[in-house]
């Protein structure tokens, strides 16, 4: 890879250790996609989900000295005040989260702690390079706002936010960005639930770029978060289009720049029904708790769940996880009162897949996302999966049907 | 090199020189869904599951999974000194490149046809990512 005098001296450390180790990791990630050179990122977005890989490797590079060029938006943890004031986590817990927040704040990060940035704190313009981690925030810049990105991971994220520069290569050219598979929707699509589960259905559209025809339109934000968190919790993509919606895609031609799908598959109800019945709990008993907001919940969410419980009790837990945004204009507006008097909770900062939820293992819990169900199961939480208003009426009843 | 030795040419992608027995999996790997105090494979259904890649040269198609975990699992098998003494794929992505540079694993791929023809479970190989060479020793 040719890299520009300014490069070079990063990789030989002019510009501290730091930066050098940063510089040398994505030299190799270049090297390995055949990368011809670097160029510039404007926005980055760090997964780092307060996982112990992450937090050892932000920690090698702060204490190497480096720190961020382009300041990067962060996934959650868990809320530390929260739930050290709740009594939920164990002081080795709390210690871990409390880490991973004094590291990325000395690296220079935006601690926005929220896995949603891209319709909030940190929203890319058409064609703008970038470099963003995290399972549905790649496929949203790509897809829906036609910035560029590779599937980053957390680390090559940061490497880049300390660069300030990625390889280029992968979707970041124009040639890798077209589709590659024709996937006609002949499922009833009828409300963002029904994309959690579209985006479920990786292991049978397979590898590639997914071509979605067949949806109604208008598309919502929700539903275009639901369905890269899937496709990326079922399978591996960094990109989608959907026909004569997104930016990319106004026609068969632009999609496919001009050549056949290399495969084409149909989706059916029964796929999207067959798909639900292997990845949630069976319904009819009693649940213990109720939790929304993977991907973290939008106003809009919140403002279903609390129309639906105003002035009724909840029968059990309800969580609604949030970014602080989304909280703080909930509040304004009343809802947070609502969903309280209710007996229900909105938590900023916070993801399902954190110790925080340890008190709930080996409870059943109802939620309407499958990438809710799918990675605390090794935290022993157990989850079925339905639709919001059924997952809202089951937990003012404490059963479903 | 001696007479009996077979060389393959392959592509660099994380440096390092490792030799071991080899295991393959016909099946993408989740290092998560690996348990990091044996390195044996706990995915349900997995061309794996039961059977441990600790400490060998791992052989499968490429990565899957959420972008923190890969590396996580990578890492948390590395600290129990089960990890793969380096692996040889066949599908880069960025979530696994970058997790086998990061962990310092050697990982190599664009390995020939043959060379997926002499593999026999059980035999072993050395892995030089640095010279883009695989040999069967």
């Amino acid at each position: 890879m040719e890299l520009t005098k300014f490069e070079r001296e990063m990789l030989e450390g002019k510009h501290g250790e730091g930066t050098a180790i940063a510089m040398k990791i994505q030299a190799a990630i270049g090297d390995s996609f055949h990368a011809k050179r670097m160029v510039p990122i404007t926005r980055a977005h760090v997964a780092l989900s307060n996982q112990e890989a992450d937090l050892w490797f932000a920690e090698k590079l702060l204490k190497a000295g480096a720190h961020c060029k382009i300041p990067p938006t962060v996934n959650p943890g868990f809320n530390l005040n929260y739930f050290t004031s709740a009594g939920k986590v164990t002081d080795e817990f709390a210690s871990l989260m409390q880490r991973t927040h004094n590291t990325y704040k000395a690296l220079g990060a935006v601690l926005s702690y929220n896995c949603t940035p891209y319709i909030q704190t940190n929203v890319p313009f058409f064609g703008e390079i970038t470099a963003f981690s995290e399972s549905s925030a790649t496929p949203y810049i790509n897809s829906v706002w036609g910035a560029r990105s590779n599937r980053e991971a957390a680390q090559s994220a940061l490497c880049a936010a300390i660069t300030g520069v990625v390889p280029e290569y992968g979707l970041l050219l124009d040639e890798n960005r077209f589709g590659d598979i024709l996937v006609n929707v002949e499922a009833d699509i009828k409300s963002d639930f029904e994309y959690q589960l579209l985006g479920y259905m990786g292991k049978k559209i397979g590898p590639g770029i997914p071509v979605f025809t067949g949806l109604p339109t208008p598309i919502t934000p929700e539903s275009f978060m639901n369905l890269g968190a899937q496709l990326n919790t079922s399978g591996a993509y960094g990109m989608y289009h959907v026909l004569g919606v997104t930016p990319e895609a106004p026609t068969m031609e632009a999609a496919f720049g001009g050549k056949e799908p290399k495969r084409i598959v149909t989706i059916t109800n029964d796929d999207l029904k067959e798909i639900l019945s292997q990845i949630s709990e069976p319904g009819e008993q009693k649940i213990d708790f109720a939790m929304f907001g993977c991907p973290h919940f939008t106003l809009r969410q919140v403002q279903i769940i609390a129309e639906r419980i105003r002035g009724k009790k909840l029968a059990v837990e309800m969580w609604i996880l949030t970014s602080s945004h989304t909280k703080e204009m909930a509040d304004r507006m009343g809802l947070l009162e609502t969903i309280r008097e209710s007996g229900g909770d909105i938590v900023s900062d916070t993801c399902p897949d954190q110790p925080c939820w340890h008190y709930l293992s080996g409870k059943t819990g109802i939620t309407d996302s499958p990438k809710c169900a799918y990675y605390p199961k090794r935290r022993g939480l157990n989850f079925i999966i339905r639709d919001l208003e059924t997952c809202i009426d089951a937990a003012l009843k404490g059963e479903i049907d | 090199m001696s007479v009996n030795e077979k060389s393959f040419s392959c592509h660099r992608i994380s440096e390092g020189i490792a030799e071991g027995e080899v295991i393959v999996s016909k099946d993408d790997i989740m290092f998560y869904l690996i348990n990091p105090e044996t390195g044996e494979v706990i995915e349900k259904g997995h061309d794996l599951e039961g059977k441990s890649i600790a400490g060998k040269i791992l052989v499968f198609p490429g990565g899957k999974g959420s972008s923190v975990v890969q590396a996580d699992g990578l890492y948390q098998l590395a600290m129990k000194q089960n990890a793969p003494k380096a692996m040889i794929i066949q599908n880069p992505d960025t979530v696994l490149v970058s997790s086998a540079i990061i962990m310092e694993v050697p990982m190599v791929d664009q390995l020939d046809e043959a060379f997926y023809a002499e593999l026999k479970e059980g035999c072993k190989v050395r892995v030089d990512a640095n010279s883009e060479q695989v040999v069967f020793i």
